[in-house]
Protein backbone atom coordinates (compact mmCIF):
# COMPACT_ATOMS: atom_id res chain seq x y z
CA UNK A 1 0.00 0.00 0.00
CA UNK A 2 1.25 3.49 -0.79
CA UNK A 3 2.13 6.03 1.92
CA UNK A 4 -0.95 8.20 1.44
CA UNK A 5 -3.26 5.21 1.63
CA UNK A 6 -1.54 3.97 4.75
CA UNK A 7 -1.95 7.32 6.45
CA UNK A 8 -5.58 7.48 5.37
CA UNK A 9 -6.44 4.17 7.02
CA UNK A 10 -4.49 5.06 10.09
CA UNK A 11 -6.47 8.29 10.58
CA UNK A 12 -9.81 6.58 10.01
CA UNK A 13 -9.07 3.86 12.53
CA UNK A 14 -8.32 6.31 15.31
CA UNK A 15 -12.03 6.88 15.87
CA UNK A 16 -13.89 4.19 13.97
CA UNK A 17 -13.82 0.52 14.82
CA UNK A 18 -13.74 -1.26 11.48
CA UNK A 19 -14.92 -4.81 10.99
CA UNK A 20 -13.82 -4.72 7.36
CA UNK A 21 -12.30 -2.32 4.84
CA UNK A 22 -11.21 -2.08 1.23
CA UNK A 23 -8.89 0.62 0.00
CA UNK A 24 -8.25 1.20 -3.69
CA UNK A 25 -5.91 3.73 -5.19
CA UNK A 26 -7.94 4.81 -8.21
CA UNK A 27 -5.57 7.54 -9.33
CA UNK A 28 -5.16 5.76 -12.67
CA UNK A 29 -8.75 6.71 -13.47
CA UNK A 30 -7.74 10.33 -13.36
CA UNK A 31 -5.99 11.89 -16.32
CA UNK A 32 -2.88 13.88 -15.61
CA UNK A 33 0.10 13.62 -13.36
CA UNK A 34 -1.51 13.20 -9.93
CA UNK A 35 -0.38 9.78 -8.67
CA UNK A 36 -1.72 9.17 -5.19
CA UNK A 37 -4.72 11.47 -5.40
CA UNK A 38 -7.88 9.44 -6.01
CA UNK A 39 -8.99 6.79 -3.54
CA UNK A 40 -11.93 4.58 -2.91
CA UNK A 41 -12.52 3.48 0.64
CA UNK A 42 -15.10 0.92 1.70
CA UNK A 43 -15.64 0.88 5.44
CA UNK A 44 -17.76 -1.52 7.41
CA UNK A 45 -18.37 -0.61 11.01
CA UNK A 46 -21.18 -0.83 13.51
CA UNK A 47 -20.19 2.65 14.66
CA UNK A 48 -22.31 3.74 11.65
CA UNK A 49 -25.55 2.37 13.11
CA UNK A 50 -27.96 5.27 13.76
CA UNK A 51 -25.94 7.65 11.58
CA UNK A 52 -27.28 9.02 8.30
CA UNK A 53 -25.12 8.60 5.20
CA UNK A 54 -24.02 12.22 5.31
CA UNK A 55 -23.13 11.94 9.00
CA UNK A 56 -21.02 8.86 8.32
CA UNK A 57 -19.09 10.61 5.59
CA UNK A 58 -18.66 13.75 7.66
CA UNK A 59 -17.29 11.68 10.52
CA UNK A 60 -14.68 10.19 8.18
CA UNK A 61 -13.88 13.48 6.45
CA UNK A 62 -13.33 15.10 9.84
CA UNK A 63 -10.68 12.49 10.62
CA UNK A 64 -8.88 12.60 7.28
CA UNK A 65 -9.20 16.37 6.84
CA UNK A 66 -5.44 16.94 6.75
CA UNK A 67 -5.08 14.77 3.64
CA UNK A 68 -7.90 16.32 1.64
CA UNK A 69 -7.21 18.69 -1.27
CA UNK A 70 -3.53 17.86 -1.00
CA UNK A 71 -2.57 15.14 -1.64
CA UNK A 72 -6.03 13.55 -1.92
CA UNK A 73 -8.21 15.11 -4.57
CA UNK A 74 -11.10 12.68 -4.44
CA UNK A 75 -12.13 10.17 -1.82
CA UNK A 76 -14.99 7.89 -2.74
CA UNK A 77 -16.46 6.71 0.53
CA UNK A 78 -18.74 3.75 1.04
CA UNK A 79 -19.74 3.39 4.68
CA UNK A 80 -21.85 0.45 5.76
CA UNK A 81 -22.89 -1.26 8.93
CA UNK A 82 -22.18 -4.98 9.12
CA UNK A 83 -25.82 -5.77 8.35
CA UNK A 84 -25.94 -3.40 5.36
CA UNK A 85 -22.73 -4.89 4.03
CA UNK A 86 -24.24 -8.37 4.23
CA UNK A 87 -27.40 -7.17 2.49
CA UNK A 88 -25.31 -5.79 -0.35
CA UNK A 89 -23.60 -9.17 -0.70
CA UNK A 90 -20.35 -7.48 0.27
CA UNK A 91 -20.11 -5.38 -2.86
CA UNK A 92 -19.79 -1.64 -3.28
CA UNK A 93 -20.54 0.45 -6.33
CA UNK A 94 -17.82 1.35 -8.84
CA UNK A 95 -16.43 4.87 -8.77
CA UNK A 96 -17.15 7.34 -11.58
CA UNK A 97 -14.31 8.06 -13.94
CA UNK A 98 -12.95 11.49 -13.21
CA UNK A 99 -13.04 13.59 -16.36
CA UNK A 100 -10.69 16.20 -15.00
CA UNK A 101 -7.45 17.15 -16.65
CA UNK A 102 -4.39 17.89 -14.56
CA UNK A 103 -4.78 19.48 -11.17
CA UNK A 104 -8.21 20.59 -10.12
CA UNK B 1 -21.88 40.55 1.17
CA UNK B 2 -19.08 38.21 2.12
CA UNK B 3 -18.79 34.77 0.62
CA UNK B 4 -20.19 32.92 3.60
CA UNK B 5 -23.31 35.11 3.52
CA UNK B 6 -23.70 34.43 -0.19
CA UNK B 7 -23.48 30.69 0.45
CA UNK B 8 -26.03 30.81 3.27
CA UNK B 9 -28.44 32.81 1.12
CA UNK B 10 -28.07 30.40 -1.79
CA UNK B 11 -28.81 27.44 0.44
CA UNK B 12 -31.70 29.22 2.10
CA UNK B 13 -33.29 30.46 -1.12
CA UNK B 14 -32.96 27.31 -3.21
CA UNK B 15 -34.66 24.26 -1.83
CA UNK B 16 -32.81 22.01 -4.28
CA UNK B 17 -29.29 23.24 -4.88
CA UNK B 18 -26.31 21.51 -6.45
CA UNK B 19 -22.78 22.85 -6.13
CA UNK B 20 -20.90 21.25 -8.99
CA UNK B 21 -17.94 21.47 -11.34
CA UNK B 22 -19.29 22.73 -14.65
CA UNK B 23 -22.96 22.95 -15.58
CA UNK B 24 -25.71 20.30 -15.88
CA UNK B 25 -25.25 20.35 -19.66
CA UNK B 26 -21.46 20.42 -19.51
CA UNK B 27 -20.23 18.87 -16.28
CA UNK B 28 -16.46 19.17 -15.88
CA UNK B 29 -15.93 16.17 -13.63
CA UNK B 30 -17.16 12.59 -13.63
CA UNK B 31 -18.51 12.88 -10.11
CA UNK B 32 -20.48 16.03 -10.90
CA UNK B 33 -21.71 14.42 -14.10
CA UNK B 34 -23.04 11.30 -12.38
CA UNK B 35 -24.64 13.33 -9.63
CA UNK B 36 -26.41 15.80 -11.88
CA UNK B 37 -27.76 12.98 -14.04
CA UNK B 38 -29.26 11.27 -11.02
CA UNK B 39 -30.89 14.53 -9.94
CA UNK B 40 -32.22 15.32 -13.40
CA UNK B 41 -33.73 11.84 -13.54
CA UNK B 42 -35.97 12.89 -10.64
CA UNK B 43 -37.70 15.33 -12.97
CA UNK B 44 -37.81 18.45 -10.80
CA UNK B 45 -36.30 21.87 -11.31
CA UNK B 46 -33.19 22.59 -9.30
CA UNK B 47 -30.62 25.32 -8.91
CA UNK B 48 -26.90 24.85 -9.43
CA UNK B 49 -23.71 26.78 -8.83
CA UNK B 50 -20.67 26.12 -11.02
CA UNK B 51 -17.90 26.35 -8.46
CA UNK B 52 -15.24 26.48 -11.18
CA UNK B 53 -16.54 29.97 -11.90
CA UNK B 54 -16.84 30.91 -8.23
CA UNK B 55 -13.49 30.25 -6.65
CA UNK B 56 -14.48 32.06 -3.44
CA UNK B 57 -17.39 29.68 -2.91
CA UNK B 58 -15.21 26.75 -3.86
CA UNK B 59 -12.72 27.60 -1.17
CA UNK B 60 -15.16 28.52 1.61
CA UNK B 61 -18.03 26.07 1.24
CA UNK B 62 -16.09 22.93 2.29
CA UNK B 63 -15.41 24.31 5.78
CA UNK B 64 -18.99 25.55 6.20
CA UNK B 65 -20.42 22.23 5.00
CA UNK B 66 -17.90 20.04 6.77
CA UNK B 67 -17.60 18.43 3.36
CA UNK B 68 -14.28 18.70 1.50
CA UNK B 69 -15.21 17.93 -2.09
CA UNK B 70 -17.65 18.73 -4.89
CA UNK B 71 -20.35 18.07 -5.96
CA UNK B 72 -22.55 18.84 -2.96
CA UNK B 73 -26.31 18.45 -3.04
CA UNK B 74 -28.34 20.57 -0.62
CA UNK B 75 -32.07 20.03 -0.14
CA UNK B 76 -34.22 22.15 2.15
CA UNK B 77 -31.20 23.74 3.77
CA UNK B 78 -29.45 20.49 4.56
CA UNK B 79 -26.48 18.81 2.98
CA UNK B 80 -27.58 15.54 1.43
CA UNK B 81 -24.10 14.56 0.32
CA UNK B 82 -21.73 14.16 -2.60
CA UNK B 83 -21.64 11.77 -5.52
CA UNK B 84 -21.45 8.53 -3.54
CA UNK B 85 -24.40 9.36 -1.33
CA UNK B 86 -26.52 10.71 -4.18
CA UNK B 87 -25.91 7.51 -6.18
CA UNK B 88 -26.65 5.39 -3.14
CA UNK B 89 -29.92 7.28 -2.54
CA UNK B 90 -30.76 7.17 -6.23
CA UNK B 91 -30.53 3.39 -6.29
CA UNK B 92 -32.62 2.98 -3.17
CA UNK B 93 -35.30 5.38 -4.43
CA UNK B 94 -34.77 7.82 -1.56
CA UNK B 95 -33.36 10.51 -3.82
CA UNK B 96 -36.68 10.82 -5.62
CA UNK B 97 -38.44 11.33 -2.28
CA UNK B 98 -35.92 13.94 -1.13
CA UNK B 99 -36.01 15.84 -4.42
CA UNK B 100 -39.80 15.75 -4.50
CA UNK B 101 -39.89 17.10 -0.94
CA UNK B 102 -37.54 19.88 -2.02
CA UNK B 103 -39.74 20.68 -4.99
CA UNK B 104 -42.81 20.88 -2.76
CA UNK B 105 -41.23 23.46 -0.50
CA UNK B 106 -40.03 25.42 -3.54
CA UNK B 107 -43.63 25.57 -4.78
CA UNK B 108 -44.85 26.64 -1.34
CA UNK B 109 -42.28 29.45 -1.23
CA UNK B 110 -43.53 30.78 -4.55
CA UNK B 111 -47.12 30.78 -3.37
CA UNK B 112 -46.35 32.94 -0.39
Amino acid sequence: MDKVGEKLLQLVQVGVKLSYYELDNESHKHHGPAMDSHYKLVLVSDDFVDMSLVQRHQAIYKRVHQLMQTPIHALALHCYTAVEWQQRNQKSRATANCLGGGQS
Amino acid sequence: MDTLEVIKKQIENNSILLYMKGTPKFPQCGFSSQTVQAIMACGEQFAYVNILEHQDIRSELPAYANWPTFPQLWINGELVGGCDIVMELSQSGELQQLVSAGAVSAATDTDE
